[in-house]
């Protein structure tokens, strides 16, 4: 083991200068684990009940999203980004449908820009609820998480109706949306909406002022400014040090220049802070959701340009147009002009930048997804060693590693 | 200095101006080409130049970019271009606002490159998967090896010429050292 | 007839029917019933309904029929070891937490003498120290199931139980020590009969808990440290250490961990009943002096079993409420508050008493 953050110091005892550092036991936090959810691993050197060092290995879960794609049409990526981060695959959906978008230099119409900016807050609260309830069940309070995934149920209702499915929504297409917001969908999102906001109150209550929650997770896995910058800490890591930065409000993009919504910063960066940020989060999407519903206007969901979108069926079967489009868009798939790009947007964990190449066919060249929990679990030895081997698993939750970001 | 990719419709903002000429001062000859397709800067720099801009583009306090965003590499193997790998480096500062693209261009026989992992912590496992994915030998890294591949695993798969169903040898099982048999009380 | 009577007034004899009664119709269904209880339980504080499936026929009976079926599943699994492992050690060690938890009913009374005949096992002078010196023995089964498994996470939870059972052991007896200058004696019988008296003419009863409260609330606590539940069960560990010092057991042997967790916890509620609680004495029923003895006999069995099974189902609800201590954070809290606080409980006690005497 060549990388191995190692603290010297500890393998010799201050007062008789006796080298221990043979008592270093070595322990592997091995793939299978309860707490690794996502599967990573984490080869550990304890001393006794203390970490003195860590090595992270990932890559379990590579399935070659990066080449399948160089080998599909641009519009068949599109369910593979839904399993790049799967507790919130809208979010994954609208960034490569935006990236692609930006590559044509089109924008989609405002009804679906605003139904994106729904649905997306939808997906983000279900990654924010996810993450938390890992991170309570862990630490021993069961009912929070069972609490939280009952309103995680209420939010996949509404995914469900508008999409099809929970968690392979496949919704966006270039230019636009797949589908427009089904009948009574905005009522149905009101009543979810105040169901959510019960269970979150009584959560709350729950477990934010539990002396016994907050000994387990304040200042533990805290990590500086400095060091979060270098380490390319994006979203509520990022946040919970104190760097309010989040792209939807640096490098605004869709409709959001017009939502109203709040950033909430951390101070030092220990889990509890990361805790805290996710929950004031969920409470900002629930507003940013609750604006867009009132100022949803009316019109088309999908571009109208030619040769995005598959025309209506009595166009293919109608005119001449419709059905040459329809034909090349099948058999040759879209073709963006040639050039590179990339777009930057919020992901539940942190900033989503598709960086996309295309030389004009139909084929992309480079499809590449910057992935923020690549960054945290590259920080994990930092933010680990120094503690005990039971602060692994708040540090570790509070990461929230999605495995099929991480390993694409 | 050449435009790369000339569309009809990108405007050139007058901050991308600036930020390249600001490269071509500190730096002269190192700027082989710039483009801002789509409002994103790009910068082509020289393969020796890197280490020294890299620097200067996170202390100097005009450009102060504290997050290294994605490091990666594009295979131009199919759009017949030469030199065959291009190694993208994106770059975001919180200060002045502002994202940059830095490209190096790499021959395929010399694919050698300087590693920046002493300016930003998160570019040592970026580099690793870049090592992995297209075999770019980062010079001066700690500890180059496979991170999302296995170790045996041969070839590095992104590159254009690695087939999509190629079958890898198979990997014999390791011997475990304290390898637990279970049985019957023996 | 007269045979038989004679036969049962043997004292052995006496003592082997009240073992049958009180472990074996008592303690163990009850312990095994809340295995079932728990995830029932819990499932109603997390709005899930818990297991109901498993079936003979069609008949589930709202889960009950898991016991039947958890019980078959652990006799026919695999019988593992792992290569390394302590032979004798391994196969020993399930049993010690066993043996403590039910002999912790061989002090405990279930209901009030009737003449010569107690419902007590046995009734020794030394009673309490009995208790202390059962889970003593107790630690010994989690220590060598961690330290003889072989394996690195098992020693993690055998050391972790080792250091806070015999930590919070400490406190237990000196939380006790207040009981026992309060009602002036070991013996358990005494300890129960001396809360049946009043203070206020007949309004209040001189329970244990309102004449040491601070004393409950310790003993308590050192009690449920002791069976290693949560909060307090880092040895136990589930998301760090996986399972912890049972990792490497399976089948019947596990069961036998699991069984003695749960008679362990029906003795806690039994003990806090009868130390603190009043044991079989109904408050107040002394003011029926034309009572029936058999009545009396009765009500007192059902106060007993009702204020056992609220302290389980409390135990439980502890379990599935508050969330776990970290391993550091448990010894730091016996050592540096509960030790304090025990002792001062201790002085206080003490004054209270020479003062009032």
């Amino acid at each position: 083991m060549t990388d191995m953050t190692v603290l010297q110091s500890r393998s010799e005892d201050a007062s008789t200068g006796e080298d221990f550092s043979a008592s270093v036991m070595s322990i592997e936090i091995g793939p299978a684990h309860p707490a690794m959810h996502g599967i990573v691993r984490l080869t550990t050197q304890l001393d006794g009940e203390l970490i003195v060092g860590m090595e992270a290995e990932i890559g379990y879960l590579h399935r070659g999203f990066e080449k399948e794609s160089e080998n599909s049409k641009w519009i068949q990526v599109i369910p593979y980004t839904d399993r790049l981060n799967y507790v919130s695959p809208l979010l994954c959906n609208i960034g490569y449908s935006m990236a692609v978008e930006k590559l044509y230099g089109i924008e989609a119409p405002r009804r679906a820009e605003f139904t994106r900016v729904i649905m997306g807050e939808i997906s983000r609260i279900t990654d924010h609820l996810t993450c938390l309830g890992a991170v309570a069940m862990e630490i021993g309070a069961f009912t929070f998480f069972l609490w939280f995934i009952k309103a995680r149920e209420y939010l996949w209702e509404l995914v469900e109706e508008m999409t099809g499915a929970r968690l392979t929504t496949n919704w966006t297409r270039f230019g636009g949306n797949a589908f427009d917001l089904p009948d009574g969908f905005l009522s149905d999102l009101s009543d979810r909406l105040a169901k959510l906001k019960e269970v979150l109150t009584e959560c709350d209550k729950l477990l934010t002022r539990n002396k016994i929650f907050i000994d387990r997770v304040k200042d533990v896995g805290a990590i500086s400014k400095e060091d979060a910058l270098s380490y390319g800490f994006t979203g509520p890591m990022l946040r919970a040090c104190g760097i309010p930065f989040d792209v939807r409000r640096a490098d605004s993009y869709s409709v959001y220049d017009e939502l109203d919504f709040e950033i909430p910063v951390g101070s030092t960066g220990d889990c509890f802070d990361r805790f805290l940020v996710r929950m004031e989060e969920i409470r900002q999407s629930i507003s940013i959701i609750e604006q867009a519903a009132d100022k949803m206007p009316e019109g088309p969901f999908m571009t109208d340009e030619r040769m995005m979108h598959y025309p209506d069926k009595k166009d293919v079967y109608g005119n001449i147009e419709g059905l040459i489009d329809h034909f090349k868009l099948v058999m040759e798939g879209h073709q963006p002009p040639a050039g590179e790009i990339y777009m930057p947007t919020e992901g539940g964990n942190g900033e989503i930048g598709f960086y996309l190449v295309s030389d004009g066919s139909g084929d992309p060249v480079r499809v590449r997804m910057r992935p923020p929990c690549f960054n945290f679990v590259a920080a994990m030895p930092a933010m680990t060693v120094g503690h005990y081997v039971a602060d692994i698993v708040p540090i570790f939750g509070s990461v929230n590693m999605i495995g099929g970001e991480l390993d694409r | 200095m050449s435009e790369e990719i000339s569309t009809q419709e990108t405007e050139t903002p007058p901050e991308a101006c600036e930020l390249t000429t600001m490269l071509e001062q500190e730096f002269p000859g190192a700027v082989t080409g710039f483009h801002s397709h789509r409002g994103d800067e790009t910068v082509i720099i020289e393969r020796s130049a890197l280490e020294s801009v890299c620097r200067f583009l996170r202390d100097d306090s005009r450009c102060s970019f504290e997050i290294m965003m994605d490091l990666t590499a594009v295979d131009r193997l199919e759009m017949n271009e030469t030199p065959r790998f291009e190694i993208v480096y994106h770059f975001k500062s919180l200060t002045h606002a502002r994202r940059l693209r830095l490209k190096v261009r790499l021959a395929e026989d010399d694919c050698k490159i300087a590693s920046i992992h002493h300016l930003w912590k998160a570019v040592d496992w970026y580099e690793r998967e870049c090592f992995d994915m297209f075999g770019i030998v980062f010079e001066g890294h700690p500890d180059l090896r496979r991170i999302l591949m296995y170790d045996e695993f041969e070839g590095h798969p992104l590159r254009k010429d690695y087939p999509i169903d190629k079958q890898q040898p198979l990997v014999e099982l390791k011997e475990v050292e304290e390898r637990h048999v279970y049985g019957r009380h023996a | 007839m007269e045979i038989l009577l004679e036969i049962i007034m043997i004292p052995a004899v006496l003592a082997i029917i009240k073992i049958v009664v009180i472990v074996l119709l008592f303690a163990l269904p009850l312990g095994t019933f809340l295995t079932l209880m728990e995830r029932k339980w819990s499932a109603m504080i997390q709005d899930r309904v818990g297991p109901n499936r498993a079936n003979i026929g069609n008949f589930t009976g709202h889960g009950i029929m898991h016991l039947a079926a958890d019980g078959l599943k652990s006799i026919f699994k695999e019988d593992t070891m792992p290569k390394g492992a302590d032979g004798f050690l391994y196969l020993i060690a399930p049993f010690f937490g066993l043996i403590a938890a039910v002999a912790t009913f061989a002090i405990i009374p279930i209901a009030g003498p009737i003449g010569d005949f107690t419902f007590q096992v046995t009734d020794i002078e030394p009673g309490l120290l009995f208790i202390f010196a059962i889970t003593s023995l107790s630690v010994y089964g989690a220590v060598l199931a961690g330290t003889s498994s072989n394996s690195k996470f098992a020693l993690l939870g055998g050391t972790r139980a080792s250091a806070q059972m015999i930590s919070y052991e400490v406190f237990m007896g000196l939380a006790l020590m207040g009981i026992f200058m309060v009602y002036g004696t070991t013996r358990v019988s005494g300890i129960v009969d001396g809360q049946n008296e009043y203070w206020f003419g007949s309004l209040i009863p001189m329970w244990g808990v309102f004449t040491q409260p601070l004393g409950f609330v310790l003993f308590f606590t050192a009690l449920v440290a002791e069976t290693k539940r949560a909060p307090f069960d880092a040895p136990e560990g589930e998301s760090e250490i996986v399972a912890g010092y049972f990792l490497e057991y399976s089948g019947m042997r596990w069961a036998a961990f699991m069984l003695a967790e749960y008679v362990a916890l029906v003795g806690v509620a039994s003990l806090i009943t009868t130390l603190f609680f009043g044991g079989y004495h109904v408050p107040w029923l002394h003011l029926w002096e034309s009572a029936p003895q058999w009545l009396v006999t009765i009500l007192q069995i059902i106060k007993f079993s009702v204020f056992t099974l609220f302290f389980c189902w409390f135990q439980i609800q502890l379990r599935w409420t508050v969330p776990k201590f970290r391993f550091d954070q448990t010894m730091a809290l016996g050592w540096k508050k509960l030790l304090p606080l025990s002792l001062i409980n201790l002085f206080v006690t003490a004054f209270v008493i020479l003062a009032f005497a």
